[in-house]
């Protein structure tokens, strides 16, 4: 027998235990609206479910008891007992199926269809009425108004007394069996249960730390035998809690059905890894949030039959859930073939809401804009339907599902369809944690949100170590480069302001943390093992105290508190999340906020207030004066072994002062240092730069942390102290023959750095504005030997413009570099899926340069 | 006997044995500690245990007067350091000092003082409330007092102690 039909045969017996109380208790009280609609519900509820399991010949005599039962709720019926008699016999034929169910695993035939005609005919209100019902002088043996047989056979089962002793011949030895497999246990005992063994299992942690202390071999054996106990039990006791996932999935398919039917669309549900399990606390947490999102894909995502052939799609569309273990972890999919998040509704709705600028969309990528459907107050159905879009959005399950210490992601493509992936723990109650210290007190970070260690050199500790990572610090903001981006950091002593770290140390802990899609660093300053820790609750007087989600135990009996990287993310205000947009001041300590460039803000000379893209920079420096020399006229520097150019920014640098801020560009082995007057801060801005500023070196106008702000045009500071500075890389991959490079980029901005970045290093640059202009080039049978094309563009972005150069035609085999504010592994990905050859992040021009040599070395250079 | 008193108690502490003594006086148990200068009691039935120097850990942004937590036996107790609570200084540093655990609404916390000594049993004769002119941030910590050969005995209230909520 299957485990659903076995679940319906308990769930169905104890229904129908309370059903024969409460019958006649409702045939005395005959208005007690409650009892009534107890009844209303376990009938429902039996016919619902066997609706569901296809036992038709059940629903049928469940439904005809259904409609009198709502004929009483709606007071046409008085409960006389004349109507509550073929309720009772209804009941009786709904045992006798179960135990047949029970006994066979299949309905056994019968004929129903006498029992169905009185109660049709009770229902309709036909049969004749007695004296009114008054609820003492009916005693359930009045059955006289139905001669038939099957009403009559019901009657000595009415009373529970009775049908207690006078149960059919076939149910006797199916239910000692049934009861032997699964017992019901209240949960309470269960919870119990796993603080106890919890309990134990720190006790036999504290026990193995003392035992490593203190050489007793005599303690040895025994206590390992403790151990292997002690983790057998605490497996068992998990396991009492374990429930596979298809539980909190069982009411789905009906709900799919009832949807398909409202909507009018054809929606196939698949579900695989129905029996992945997880802990019984974290399944009832998630349900909500699962049927929420499942109602939404069918809402949302799915389109209507037309629009999916129109889109040349399979009629009916499917909604897949697939559970799965990861490490440790649950990961579960849902999965639609439907439209894929419209990306310009969402940014109408998130204008409309004012939860973001305009100009701040355009900086952002499709997946960030799609990101905003987490956000609190968020639903894009035009219209509000019956099934979604009241108000409670997909803030609420986000939140639901952080509750629990999980994270959820999408990804979605235009026209074909969203997924959402849902990472949650096993269980909540032993967690895997790293222990690390900070200002002389350890802290637990969960293992969830780590995603790798780096050891870092500090800032002033300068030695030669060629490929070790630096905090860097910018106006006193810390920051680490890692692999391809910056990465800010949150000094852990600062942010728990718990005093004056070891400043004796040169080198840094780094724990990678990631909440959602955002990356962050804190900075410890040791880092111990990980240990399995048992979350427990702080005391009442702390919970306003958000970074810590619990305190624990550890082995050697020290209480630590356990960091909660969701609430370190908001205190510091990175990842704007469901919350509002940060403050500016917030917005400076996140050095990199991914809708944002980061800009370094300068003073030189007259100019006030000038700007660099941060990613251009290799590094900040501070020269004594006395370092800087003169050669040839021009100054320069002693700079890792190597003389460095440094260059004026304008003539009225102060070149009196003790020491030289310098804004350093490295290229390979080449530096050049431009020197300023001041630095003066980074934040993080979305560029929109009205050009034409009229002067050598600088690009345009923009308004930076609330001022008119100029941008430096970095190619032409590069160029003044190396002439040949970006041949460099271009020669290392291309012959004396100019390589012709299609540029497609929408913003004015870029192409103005790119496309003269491009043509000192040596190859010949067209630009276009849109991607449909660059398509007509192909068609017009002008040829490159690259191609660069941004993501975000209007009309048709890059990634259907990549896939349309795949697709056919002269340039399908091109190399084709992208160009995206965000170089997120989910967006390198989805370039990658498009046909792009690379993925470079905007502003990273050295990258691009590499990659476009590279790109066009690689099917070239085969000699 | 004050009769406002008596009533006050049977509403305060109505677990409280009342213990009669040869006479017919009757008398309550108070564990007695210091802080500061000090002499203060707290009602032996309230205290679940007397903890020697025990590692506290501490614990980064919580209110200043909240020392940490420690590890009782398996349970997380939360101490507060009654010396703050009180406003008085600090206790030197180095200086051992003891806990009485105490718990309120199933929550175990540790009431760090300077000092714990004997336990007393007191006849409600000596009782007294609390001088009017008594510092308010003693006055509302504190139930009454007891006059003792020489000394005073502050009653503490523990449940106004633990109750951080205005400040938390």
């Amino acid at each position: 027998m299957d485990d659903l039909l076995a679940d319906f045969l308990t769930e169905a017996n104890e229904s129908i235990g309370e059903l024969d109380v409460a019958l006649v208790h409702l045939e005395r009280t005959p208005d007690d609206a409650e009892t009534l609609s107890l009844i209303f519900r376990h009938v429902h509820t039996i016919k619902g479910t066997c609706g569901f399991l296809g036992l038709s010949r059940l629903e049928r005599v469940a439904h005809a008891a259904e409609n009198v039962l709502g004929k009483l709720r709606d007071n046409t019926l008085s409960a006389s007992t004349h109507v509550i008699s073929p309720v009772l016999a209804a009941l009786d034929r709904i045992k006798d199926i179960i135990a047949g169910l029970a006994a066979t695993g299949a309905e056994i035939a019968g004929d129903d269809s006498v029992l169905i005609a009185a109660l049709e005919a009770v229902a309709e209100g036909h049969a004749p009425e007695p004296a009114p019902a008054s609820a003492s002088s009916a005693p359930p043996m009045e059955d006289d108004q139905i001669t038939d047989a099957d009403a009559a056979e019901a009657t000595p089962h009415a009373a529970p007394a009775e049908s207690a002793t006078a149960q059919p011949a076939p149910r006797a030895p199916t239910e000692p069996t049934a009861a032997a497999q699964t017992i019901r246990v209240t949960v309470d005992v269960l919870e119990d249960l796993m603080t106890m063994v919890s309990e134990l299992v720190l006790t036999r942690n504290q026990l193995l730390q003392l035992a490593r202390t203190q050489d007793n071999a005599a303690f040895t054996v025994p206590l390992q035998r403790l151990s292997h106990i002690t983790s057998e039990l605490q497996e068992g006791v998990m396991k009492t809690r374990m429930q596979p996932i298809g539980h909190a999935w069982n009411k789905l398919p009906r709900l799919v059905r009832d949807l398909s039917h409202e909507l009018d669309k054809k929606i196939e549900l698949v579900m695989q890894g129905a029996d992945t399990e997880l802990d019984r606390q974290v399944l009832e947490l998630i349900k909500d949030p699962l049927t929420h999102m499942v109602r939404n894909s069918g809402d949302h995502g799915l389109e209507g039959p037309a629009e999916r052939r129109a889109a040349g799609k399979p009629e009916s569309g499917t909604i897949t859930l697939n559970a799965f273990h990861e490490g440790g972890h649950i990961i579960i999919e849902i999965t639609d073939d439907g439209r894929g998040l419209p990306v310009d509704r969402i940014k109408a709705k998130v204008l409309s809401n004012n939860l973001a600028t305009e100009a701040e969309l355009a900086a952002m990528t499709d997946a960030q804009i799609q990101r905003f459907i987490f956000r609190a107050g968020f639903s894009t159905a035009a219209a509000v339907t019956a099934v979604s879009g009241r108000g409670v959005g997909m803030d609420v399950v986000k939140t639901n599902i952080e509750r629990i210490g999980g994270t959820i992601d999408l990804r979605s493509m235009p026209g074909q369809g969203t997924t959402f992936s849902i990472k949650i723990p096993l269980t909540l109650a032993i967690v895997s944690a790293l222990i690390v210290a900070a200002g002389g007190e350890r802290f637990a970070i969960p293992q969830i949100s780590v995603v790798e260690l780096v050891q870092a050199r500090l800032d002033g500790a300068k030695t030669t170590g060629a490929s070790e990572s630096i905090i860097e610090r910018i106006n006193d903001t810390p920051v680490l480069r890692l692999r391809d981006r910056l990465l800010p950091l949150i000094n852990l002593n600062e942010q728990l302001r718990l005093g004056a770290a070891e400043h004796t140390a040169t080198a840094a802990h780094i724990v990678v943390t990631q909440v959602g899609a955002h990356m962050f660093g804190i900075i410890v300053d040791r880092v111990f093992d990980t240990e399995e820790i048992v979350v427990k609750p702080v005391a009442p007087i702390l919970r306003h105290i958000t970074i810590f989600s619990g305190n624990t135990i550890l082995g050697d009996g020290s209480v630590i508190m356990i960091l909660d990287p969701n609430g370190i993310a908001r205190a510091t205000g990175i990842g704007t999340g469901s919350e509002t947009r940060v403050t500016r001041q917030q917005s400076r300590e996140t050095l990199q906020s991914s809708e944002r460039t980061t800009m370094l803000l300068f003073r030189a000379g007259e100019a006030k207030r000038l700007a660099v893209p941060l990613g251009l920079l290799a590094r900040l420096e501070d020269f004594p004066r006395e370092q800087i020399e003169t050669a040839s006229g021009a100054s320069v520097t002693q700079y890792r072994g190597r003389l460095m150019p440094l260059i004026p920014f304008g003539p009225d640098i102060d070149m009196t002062a003790p020491r030289q801020p310098v804004l350093v560009f490295t290229d390979g082995e080449r530096s050049m240092g431009l020197m300023v007057d001041e630095i003066i801060d980074v934040v993080p801005e979305r560029l929109d730069i009205q050009l034409g500023a009229g002067r050598p070196g600088l690009l345009g106008t923009a308004v930076i942390a609330g001022q008119a702000t100029d941008v430096i045009d970095t190619g032409h500071w590069l160029e003044m102290a190396w002439q040949d500075w970006f041949r460099g890389a271009a020669a290392a991959g291309a012959s004396a023959m100019r390589r012709e490079v299609l540029v497609v980029e929408d913003s004015d901005f870029f192409r103005q750095l790119l496309v003269p970045t491009l043509a000192a290093a040596g190859y010949h640059v067209t630009a276009v504005g849109r991607a449909k202009d660059a398509l007509a080039l192909r068609d017009g049978g002008t040829m490159f030997d690259a191609i660069i094309s941004d993501i975000e563009m209007p009309d048709m972005d890059g990634l259907s413009f990549a896939r349309l150069v795949r697709q056919s035609g002269a340039w399908a085999e091109l190399p084709l570099i992208a160009l995206s504010g965000s170089a997120e592994p989910s967006a390198v990905a989805a370039g990658r899926d498009a046909g792009f050859t690379d993925y470079v992040a905007k502003f990273q021009r050295d990258n691009l340069i590499a990659s476009l040599a590279q790109c066009i070395a690689g099917p070239l250079s085969v000699s | 006997m004050n009769q406002d008193l008596l009533d006050r108690r049977s509403i305060d502490r109505p677990s409280i044995d009342h213990i009669a003594t040869a006479t017919d006086h009757i008398t309550q148990t108070f564990v007695t500690l210091t802080i500061g200068d000090q002499m203060c009691g707290v009602p032996v039935l309230g205290v679940r245990d007397i903890l020697s120097e025990h590692t506290i850990t501490r614990i980064p942004l919580a209110n200043p007067e909240i020392a940490g937590s420690l590890n009782l036996r398996g349970r997380i107790v939360t101490a507060i350091d009654v010396r703050l609570r009180l406003n008085l200084p600090p206790a030197p540093s180095g200086s051992a000092r003891m806990s009485v655990v105490a718990e309120q609404n199933g929550e175990l916390y540790a009431l760090l003082v300077d000092q714990v000594s004997e336990v007393l049993t007191l006849r409600d004769a000596d009782f007294e409330q609390n001088p009017p002119t008594l510092a308010a941030i003693w006055a509302d910590h504190s139930k009454g007092v007891y006059r003792l050969d020489g000394k005073i005995l502050v009653v503490l209230d523990v449940a106004r102690l633990l109750d951080l909520g205005e400040t938390g």
